[in-house]
């Protein structure tokens, strides 16, 4: 599993840094960093639903 | 494939009152019955389009089609009165009324202020703000406390206080000024507060912008001057956006929140006793209550066909965030408050690009504020039956007028 952020997109709201600290973090400008594109087993299912809940969908999941 | 309802109304006209405290209105219920989306009538006249499925309520909101610029022709604002839409429509433009491109560059700049992580260094200064209202209650002889004006009120003015860089001296004027906005006083004594504090903030950043500090105003003027031109109007604008937003939801969201954990004493002794569980017992609040629904209204600007629905061009969309919240769809069982839910997916901050901006401010006073309160207070507890609490059965924002309580 990839995941891919549109930092166009990103609006700041943190849902994600709120879901899983691990994979996503905010740059001091409030805009989505990845920690890591690939989230390990332990992850990837908070890391999807962390993309569910992306209010601007800034944040995908690619099919590779 | 769901029949298309165009042209043919509902039999339902919003406003609603909400009748029982703790549920949305039964014409809620029917309406989400009938279609996801369905037409309804406005008080005084027009129609507008009534979302009230989760699945359907966070697809408008993300979409780019829907409009929220309140001045656009059509805009569903049944809410207001006349006299606040004239002074709406006189003013400059918020981030909360733009779209696209402008809303981006109103909103970036400020979204630094509001990272996680930032927020979380200001959790020892929040603690300490609610720590001194709770010694207050526990210092006064008097019994009941008015939650309302001993806690709910003056935590969300503080932080904002300090927030928009407010000097200590001020902090009195500005929170009785702040607490006239949302008290029951008449519309003239609340229009007054409001011009008073409008001449207060404008004179504020003006002080700030000939010596600014190291607060967000002075990072923002920074910037603008980094980029060009200073625009007074706008930072105005967003220190008053930041105020209006910012007080009154969170405020009210903490005293409803104490209802609703006071109402249900096996979900107070969950948090109660394991304080980890205030963070999902906040989320479950925030959509039991959902206080701010109706706030988002938005305005065809292209044919759309969604959940059903063929809108048009031109035509107004409420999106209910309280029918969202309450669509079985989404959430199960969703009348019962259970603390341990653990569904974030909640729209009571919004969706789309406008979710709002201080959600994760408005969580942490929230958990700070319930965590501090049964913990200090453990014998917390309503001084009127709930069925006479003075619910905001019909205001913009739910909410209780005054919340007596006792320990
Ligand atoms: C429990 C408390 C709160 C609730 C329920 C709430 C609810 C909302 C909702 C539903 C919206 C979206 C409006 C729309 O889409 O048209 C919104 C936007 C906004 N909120 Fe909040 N809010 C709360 C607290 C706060 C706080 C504490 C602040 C600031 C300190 C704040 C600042 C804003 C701003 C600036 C916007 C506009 C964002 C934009 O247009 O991009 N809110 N809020």
């Amino acid at each position: 599993m990839r995941i891919k952020a549109d930092t166009g997109l990103c609006v700041g709201s943190g849902q994600c840094v709120l879901t899983v600290p691990a994979v996503f973090d905010q740059g001091d400008d409030g805009i989505v960093v990845l920690l890591t594109d690939r989230p390990d087993d332990e992850t990837a299912a908070r890391a999807r639903h962390a993309v569910t809940l992306c209010p601007s969908r800034a944040l995908s999941i690619l099919r590779e | 494939m769901m029949e298309s309802v165009t042209g043919e109304s509902a039999d339902v006209e919003l406003p609603v009152e909400r009748g029982c405290p703790f549920a949305p209105p039964a014409e809620y219920e029917r309406l989400r019955a009938r279609a996801p989306i369905s037409k309804i009538r406005l008080a005084g006249d027009g129609e507008a389009w009534w979302v009230s499925g989760h699945d359907q309520a966070r697809a408008v909101l993300a979409d780019s089609r829907f409009s929220s610029d309140r001045r656009r022709d059509g805009f569903p604002l049944f809410t207001l009165d006349a006299e606040t839409l004239r002074q709406l429509r006189s003013q400059p433009p918020l981030m909360l009324g733009m779209d696209g491109a402008e809303h981006s560059a109103a909103r970036r700049p400020v979204i630094g202020e509001f990272t996680v992580r930032r927020l979380a260094g200001l959790r020892p200064r929040i603690q300490e703000i609610v720590d001194r209202f709770v010694d207050d209650m526990l210092a006064t002889g008097r019994r009941p406390v008015d939650l309302v004006r001993a806690l709910s009120l003056p935590v969300p003015s503080l932080v904002i206080c300090e927030l928009l860089g407010v000097p200590y001296t001020d902090h009195d004027f500005f929170q009785s000024r702040t607490a006239m906005m949302v008290s029951r006083t008449s519309p003239e004594d609340r229009r007054r507060a409001l011009a008073e504090l409008r001449a207060y903030i404008d004179d504020l950043i003006t002080r700030k912008e000939s010596e600014p500090g190291d607060d967000l105003f002075g990072r923002q003027i920074a910037r603008q001057r980094q980029e060009g031109a200073l625009d007074h109007a706008a930072l105005v604008g967003l220190a008053f956006l930041l105020l209006t937003a910012g007080h009154e939801t969170t405020a009210n969201m903490i005293s409803l929140g104490v209802v609703g954990l006071l109402t249900h004493p096996d979900q107070l002794a969950l948090v109660k006793a394991d304080p980890d569980r205030t963070p999902m017992a906040v989320e479950e609040l925030l959509r039991f209550f959902s206080i701010a629904d109706g706030v988002t209204s938005r305005l065809a600007t292209e044919d759309v066909q969604i959940g059903g629905a063929r809108i048009k061009a031109g035509e107004g969309v409420i999106v209910s965030i309280l029918s969202a919240n309450w669509d079985p769809a989404a959430f199960e069982d969703p009348a019962e408050l259970d603390v341990e839910r653990g569904a974030r997916h909640h729209v009571a901050f919004g969706f789309g690009p406008h979710q709002c901006l201080g959600q994760n401010l408005a969580r942490m006073e929230l958990q700070i504020v319930f965590d501090t309160l049964f913990r200090r207070i453990p014998t917390l507890r309503l001084a009127a039956p709930v069925d006479e609490l003075p619910f905001k059965s019909d205001a913009v924002i739910y909410g209780v007028h005054e919340l007596p309580v006792t320990w």
